[in-house]
């Protein structure tokens, strides 16, 4: 299958990325890793006549963590962040949702930024960017701008971006003492879209309950989904396995799927009430280790 | 019509060529290159056939633009053998019985080749972590493990020759 035609810009600075898009609008696109785009494209699902490539600009492939939170730059691929110790130490949660994401070749080439500028619900990133509560740094004409996360998904594939802005950097905050969390995937076999998934963070305060709780859900709706009744269930709880049950029935109920090829919504509804009290479980081993 | 020059080093060679931008890497490869040991299976990003090595990575060469690999090195299936001798890689899948029709094998061996690049002594488990972005349909999964296991102790006994 071939794409259609389009016009292909290489621009080596930030500053001419984002001029070629306020020149050519909603007729271009951002090609990153392309590994969602350019099969889009060859399905004739996408057609856009400028893209605008910006894998020559230096400077953007980087993860850190740097003043209170993990900065991961837009050409960080999901391989350099499974390369990285620090990534597999602190963020268990981000680790665990990179290692089921499409299979490693992909992963060579795929982006972290661009998994969750997609907003494609069925991708994974989204709803870990939720249970982190992280920030979405964007810069446009007139410089940055930083999106929380919550304001960030607008409909499906449908951002807060504009037109002639880019996603340069994704910032998940650094986990506080007793943080732990983990990411639940069902798919078919290696790299298909989720059945269901969960993304769950939890800190366990020095009391022992459970002081902050985040909970998304992944391809269980039109957008990814904060299960936000689970979690204002889970704060000020001890974290057992009766907590997690009420919190995982809470996130069944915010589900909202349709049957599709990967089963009735009944039945992603109760894979969902399941992967989130595993989730759940799994984060709070990791908070107490 | 828009036309871009590309210039890739491809098995050690330099070749240029221009293209029009939405010419896949894969189709740059097979139509511009001559080199058709790189296979289009699904054409869907699934079955990891066009593998190649890009700047020593294995990626799948269907879902890359041709112009974006200006300037990079690529290796492909071609560039394993050298003359008549074979890889260990292609010796191990001979030797094992690796292959069925063949089709998922230049990928496959790809795959191969970076993985014990990077891990000369992986276990069956990091094989098939490997391999999980390449599928064959004729589901010889198990001789294609012993295959890179093969090549993995031939070519660990090479370098302990080397060493010596």
């Amino acid at each position: 299958m071939i794409p259609g035609q389009f016009s292909y810009h290489a621009p080596a600075t930030l500053p001419q990325a984002i001029a070629l898009l306020g020149e050519h609008g909603y007729d271009a696109k951002i090609l990153s890793g392309g590994q969602s785009l350019i099969p889009l494209m060859r399905f004739r699902l996408a057609q856009p006549a400028h893209l605008v490539d910006i894998n020559r600009i230096d400077g953007l492939a980087y993860v850190r963590e740097e003043d209170g939170a993990l900065r991961i730059g837009a050409l960080a691929r999901e391989a350099d962040l499974d390369a990285e110790p620090l990534v597999h130490e602190r963020y268990p949660l981000l680790a665990d949702a990179i290692a089921v994401i499409a299979d490693p070749l992909v992963r060579n080439l795929a982006t972290v930024c661009g998994n969750v500028a997609h907003a494609d619900p069925a991708n994974d990133h989204p709803a870990v960017m939720l249970a982190y509560r992280a920030e979405v740094v964007a810069e446009g004409p007139s410089g940055r701008r930083v999106i929380p996360i919550d304001d960030f998904f607008v409909d499906t594939f449908v951002t807060a971006l504009e037109p002639n802005e880019v996603l340069v950097e994704l910032r998940i905050p650094a986990p506080k003492p007793g943080s732990g969390g983990a990411y639940q995937k069902l798919e078919r076999k290696v790299g298909d879209y989720a059945i269901a998934g969960v993304a769950a963070q939890i800190v366990v305060g020095a009391d022992g309950l459970i002081s902050e709780a985040g909970v998304a859900l992944t391809n269980v709706g039109p957008m990814p989904i904060r299960a936000s009744e689970a979690e204002e269930s889970l704060t000020g709880r001890h974290p057992n396995e009766k907590t997690f049950a009420d919190a995982a029935r809470l996130a069944s109920d915010a589900a909202d799927p349709v049957t599709d090829l990967r089963g009735p919504a009944d039945y992603k509804r109760a894979v969902t009430r399941t992967l989130t009290a595993r989730a759940l479980q799994r984060a709070a081993e990791r908070a107490l280790s | 019509m828009q036309t871009l020059p590309v210039t890739v080093t491809v098995n050690g060679d330099e070749h240029t060529a221009e293209v029009e931008p939405r010419l896949l890497l894969v189709h740059f490869i097979r139509e511009n290159l001559g080199l058709t040991g790189t296979h289009i299976g699904c054409d869907t990003t699934s079955c990891g056939a066009c593998a190649i090595l890009y700047d020593g990575k294995p990626i799948k060469s269907c879902t890359m633009f041709a112009v974006q690999a200006n300037g990079h090195d690529l290796q492909t299936v071609e560039g394993l053998a050298n003359g008549p001798t074979l890889h260990p890689i292609q010796d191990g899948f001979f030797q094992e019985h690796g292959l069925q029709c063949g089709f998922c094998t230049p990928g496959m061996m790809m795959v191969a080749s970076a993985l014990l690049e990077q891990n000369p002594a992986p276990t069956d488990l990091e094989i098939r972590e490997a391999i999980s972005g390449n599928l064959c349909r004729c589901t010889g999964y198990v001789n294609i493990v012993r295959s890179i296991q093969h090549a993995a102790s031939a070519m660990r006994a090479e370098e302990s020759v080397a060493a010596d």
